[in-house]
């Protein structure tokens, strides 16, 4: 095995700074020579330092940068890209609005990993298979990006581009994830399927979001996107678009569940086949379906 | 047999303070002065020829202190061997070239040459600097494919060795050993069965899991000695295997014991610890080694898998007539598979009038397999097990019926020759009928329960044990075996017992090869039984000395003098008497001279043990999940010396067991290992597992003071039959291969996938 394949000890020399405004943090991403990274709960990416799978000239602390921790919900959900897990698991409108969104941050990693992680990393690191973004996408996020030109906003589903690459450019960093409020009759839910309880990456993931008529008949509009079954996370817009305006009942949601798995387009690796991965986007599907469902009509919390 | 106050408790660890304030001292833990770190260059190739080493690169980087390769370790004859146990000993020319490969890399990760730097992490960047030239060879890595006469060679010039005749093929070979054992006829047997049931079961390579990578450090001494400090599983093995690959006099080699974050039979060779002598002997500085988690798992040494395939016929009545068996046993890149041991663990459950038991030991371009926890036996009960399983449900008769008809008894002889002694297999067995795991009904769909046994011989070997009385009437034991399972707590509580002291005023010493008594290595369920009848003799030696002191003081003769709690008297005047606390006092006193006990065995009778697992699973029919609702675990203990490890063995050993069950297995592609981290290596966590319960049957071994057995292997044997014997019941699917992870089952169930494609599959009457 050559060097860089190897769990090495040594991490190769790199700067650190921890700048304490948003501006200086850009100015110094904007002005590394070489790779730089932003560096929030370091989960992935210090790890990644010490397999030698990044080596950065510069990592950025971004966790003292104020609007980077804030966590508040008023007009929708603002959650800086440094807030950990932990603390979006435990926020009550998290759990009272987001429901799906507290699941996939209580079920990321281990409790340890849940205190330092950041949903902001989650989106950085741009795994196929993070396990928030799902969720964060199917409630209609949108990313509020920093950089050297100012800022933009885009919708968290055109963040990705591959997997560990983003729309980033030089010198960019996320700032916040904002969740719109949740129209009325509505509900959302995530599963991943991994082999054991705990501490293991997804074999695939389903976030659902379905919004439904003011008399729960009919579904209105629904949001199906899925992770680790292609390079990024992806929607299941064919399933969305044949679930609006049809009642969901069980050959529905399970007609969903096989137009979805058509969006997916895995890999077969140590964690499962491509053709396992499509049955169980069309199983994860039709329980997230079932779970959205039941929140949006008020059955279940 | 005696009343015991404290065998038979479950007494706290005695070393628990340590442990739980993280003081023990592991071999990563050493730190020396000018110490030098040490690091593997490995191959990154499965199979090759090394044509050139170049480590001019890596000695010229500043910190570099020495890069050896092969040549720097002494020559060996070819075949030289060093003993183990008893009568096994190991070919140290395979272990030298585990250690280090000399002219041909057979496995992924095999090591090739070795630096000492100042630092780890110069002697990481050397070790990349290493320059190896490699002509890549064909690789093989499955067994069945290894069988093939034209099959890549993993060695040009090993011959199949025939066990019976011990004569060697004319032709070279991945096989290196074939051996048959039989009894009866099977035709006839197999004639009067009234159905017959044939199946080939897999399973893959699997890993120890022990917590600790190796770590071992060296220094040599100013007089030339050496002195090596190891977490191994047995410091003397380790001093033996050194002799003969280094070539020096036991007497310049001083072996210290660190503790040992685990080793279930993965740390009995001496695999690292030549490096880093070597490296120290080159150098003069102390020398450290330690392998990270990707090493470990890469290429230290898993355990074997194997192909299996059984044959069994019954009666209606359910009386097994004839047994046949092909195990076809992993050894990875040199010979040593366990599939001597897969033969008798699979086979030792049963009386078996007509048998033939065939065992393969076989090469391929893997990792060279370690012992792992009853070493052999999980593949074959999987195989067996299942079969018996299916077997029962041909003929119509329930399961645990069905073992109670042909259980082995005392008196019966073991498949490979050996009578039994008494066992308490029937009496387990009668205990399962009335549990109400397996009295109460399990309902609800896509849910199963399964049975299975399991066994393991027990290890003897030798064993010693020093007990030394202190002038404030306490006791120390000093022995020389690594506390592997908390062995210094069950030794404590038989010399309280036996002395009548307090378990707090005992402590026990685990010494170096300098100054402990000689003893084998831990492992094989031994230490505890072997253990028992050493510390009891030198127990009782410490009671003649004292005896002997006592009649002097009372002037009575020695059989006169009667002793109970700490006292001593005279047995026709019990008014005369004297303390222990005096006679202690008084042997450092001049004049009188220390009391020292000695207690030493070497060659106990085998204290089998039998296991029989209870699991009932639930299965999720969309994705293949398995979720254990209850498992519970029956055991033969003989006498449980503290119940509380007893359990713990039980659970721990379980718990592999279901691991290597649902999850756990190697990954290979063209040799290399895919999944060589904790994360793709799926152990199971915490939340896998339901409680695992346990019932203790204590029927006393033939041999030993307290009638204990060893309890550490078998219960890693019987979960993967168990598992998959509950799985058949949830899902109506029968699986021959594990592990039984969700994906194998989902295919499974529907009817396609990879399940059994080794062999053929058939069952039906005879």
């Amino acid at each position: 095995m050559s060097n860089k394949e190897k769990e090495g000890l040594s991490v190769d020399a790199f700067e650190y700074a921890a700048p304490q405004n948003l501006q200086d943090a850009v100015a110094l991403l904007s002005e590394a020579r070489g790779e730089a990274r932003p560096l929030a709960g370091g989960t992935d990416l210090i790890a990644q330092m010490k397999e030698n799978r990044r080596s950065p000239a510069l990592v950025v602390d971004v966790k003292k940068i104020p609007e980077l921790n804030v966590l508040s919900y008023g007009a929708g959900l603002h959650i800086g890209a440094a807030v950990s897990c932990t603390q979006i698991a435990e926020f009550e409108p998290v759990r009272v609005h987001y429901p799906a969104l507290a699941e996939a941050c209580a079920l990321i990693g281990s409790y340890q990993i849940q205190n330092r992680a950041a949903l902001g990393g989650n989106f950085c690191n741009a795994a196929p298979s993070a396990d928030a973004v799902p969720p964060a996408v199917s409630y209609g996020a949108t990313l509020v990006i920093a950089g050297p030109n100012g800022r933009r906003e885009i919708p968290s589903e055109d963040f990705f581009v591959g997997p560990g690459q983003t729309v980033l450019e030089k010198g960019e960093v996320l700032v916040e994830i904002v969740l719109p409020p949740p129209p009325p009759h509505s509900g959302a839910a995530y599963l991943r399927f991994i082999p054991r309880e705990e501490m293991d990456i997804a074999v695939a993931g389903v976030g659902s979001f379905v919004q439904l008529s003011s008399d729960a008949r009919t579904c209105e509009q629904a949001c199906i996107v899925l992770a680790a079954v292609a390079p990024t996370p992806v929607r299941a817009k064919e399933a969305e678009a044949f679930l609006t305006g049809k009642s969901l009942d069980d050959t529905t949601i399970a007609q969903a569940g096989e137009l979805a798995s058509q969006a997916a387009s895995p890999i077969s690796d140590v964690r499962g086949s491509a053709a396992y991965r499509i049955e169980l986007v069309k199983v994860l599907t039709r329980r997230t379906l079932g779970t959205a469902l039941e929140r949006a009509r008020g059955e279940a919390s | 047999m005696a009343e015991y106050s404290v065998i038979g408790t479950s007494l706290a660890k005695v070393d628990a303070p340590e442990r739980v304030t993280g003081k023990a001292t592991y071999g990563a833990d050493l730190d020396l002065p000018g110490m030098l770190w040490a690091k593997l260059v490995r191959s990154p190739h499965a199979h090759a020829r090394i044509k050139h080493i170049d480590t001019s690169r890596a000695k010229a980087l500043p910190g570099v202190k020495a890069v050896i390769t092969a040549h720097d370790l002494p020559s060996l004859p070819k075949g030289a061997t060093a003993p183990l146990v008893g009568e096994v000993s190991i070919d140290m020319s395979a272990i030298r070239e585990i250690v280090m490969a000399s002219d041909k890399v057979r496995y992924h990760g095999q090591v090739v040459a070795a630096v000492a730097a100042t630092d780890p992490f110069i002697a990481e960047e050397a070790a990349g600097l290493v320059d190896v030239d490699y002509e890549p060879l064909p690789v093989v890595e499955d067994v069945l494919q290894a069988m093939q006469p034209d099959a890549p060679l993993v060695h040009e010039d090993l011959h199949m060795l025939e066990e019976a005749t011990q004569e060697r093929s004319d032709q070279p070979s991945n096989i290196s050993t074939h051996m048959v054992y039989t009894r009866g006829d099977v035709e006839a047997g197999f004639a009067a069965a009234d159905a017959v049931v044939e199946k080939t079961y897999t399973t893959q390579m699997v890993h120890q899991g022990y917590l600790e990578p190796q770590a071992c450090a060296a220094r040599v001494e100013p007089n030339g000695r050496v002195t090596l400090w190891t977490s191994a599983q047995g410091h003397f093995t380790v001093r033996t295997q050194l002799v003969t690959l280094l070539g020096l006099p036991a007497s310049q080699l001083k072996v210290v014991p660190m503790e040992i974050g685990g080793g279930f039979g993965g740390k009995a060779l001496a695999l690292f610890e030549p490096t880093a002598i070597v490296l120290a002997q080159k150098t003069s500085r102390p020398v450290k080694l330690v392998v990270s988690r990707e090493e470990v798992l890469r290429a230290t040494g898993p355990g074997a898998p194997a192909v299996i395939t059984v044959k069994a016929g019954a009666t209606k009545d359910g009386k097994i007539t004839a047994l046949t068996t092909t195990m076809r046993y992993d050894a990875g890149a040199f010979p040593g598979s366990p599939v001597a041991r897969g033969l008798l663990v699979g086979l030792a459950p049963y009386k078996l009038d007509n048998m033939v038991a065939e065992g393969f030991d076989v090469l391929t371009n893997k990792p060279r397999v370690q012992a792992y926890r009853a070493p052999g036996g999980t593949p074959a009960a999987f195989a067996v097990e299942a079969l018996m399983d299916a077997l029962a449900d041909e003929i119509g008769v329930d399961p645990l019926a069905f073992r109670q008809k042909n259980a082995a008894e005392e008196g019966d002889t073991l498949p490979l020759g050996m009578p039994l002694n008494r066992i308490g297999l029937t009496e387990m067995l009668r205990q399962i009928e009335t549990h109400p795991c397996w009295t109460t009904p399990l309902e609800g769909p896509h849910r199963g329960r399964g049975l299975a046994l399991g066994y393991w011989i027990g290890g003897s070997f030798t064993s010693s044990a020093e007990v030394k009385i202190n002038p404030d009437a306490t006791a120390s034991i000093f022995v020389g075996t690594v506390d592997l399972t908390g062995t210094r707590t069950t030794i404590s509580q038989m010399v309280a017992d036996e002395l009548q002291i307090d378990p707090q005023d005992i402590t026990i010493t685990v010494g170096d090869t300098d100054s402990a008594p000689f003893a084998d290595l831990s492992g094989g369920s031994r230490i505890t039984y072997t253990m028992s009848a050493a510390a009891h003799q030198a127990s009782q030696d410490v009671l003649t000395q004292l005896k002997e002191r006592a009649a002097e003081k009372l002037k009575v003769s020695v059989d006169e003098v009667g002793y109970q709690a700490k006292r001593f008297w005279a047995k026709n005047d019990t008014r005369n008497e004297v303390s222990l606390a005096e006679l202690a006092r008084e042997s450092v006193a001049w004049g009188s001279g220390p009391i020292i006990g000695k207690g030493s065995t070497t060659r106990m009778q085998p204290a089998h043990a039998y296991a029989a697992h209870v699991a009932d699973v639930e299965i999720d029919p969309e994705t293949g999940k398995v979720t254990i609702l209850r498992y519970t675990c029956f055991q033969d203990v003989g006498k449980a010396i503290n119940p509380t490890q007893v359990e713990g063995q039980i659970q721990g050993g379980a718990v592999q067991g279901i691991g290597w069950a649902l999850n756990e297995e190697y990954i290979f592609d063209n040799g290399e290992l895919k999944n060589a981290s904790l994360l793709d290596y799926r152990c199971p966590v915490a939340l896998d597992l339901p409680m695992i319960e346990t019932v203790l049957t204590e029927v006393p071994a033939s041999e030993g003071p307290y009638g204990l057995r060893g309890v550490g292997e078998v219960p890693i044997v019987p979960p993967g039959a168990a598992l998959a014997n509950a799985i058949y019941r949830a899902t109506g699917t029968r699986l021959y291969e594990l592990p039984m992870n969700p994906e194998r089952i989902f295919w499974a169930t529907r009817g396609n996938g990879t399940n059994g494609s080794h062999g053929t599959n058939g069952s039906g009457g005879a």
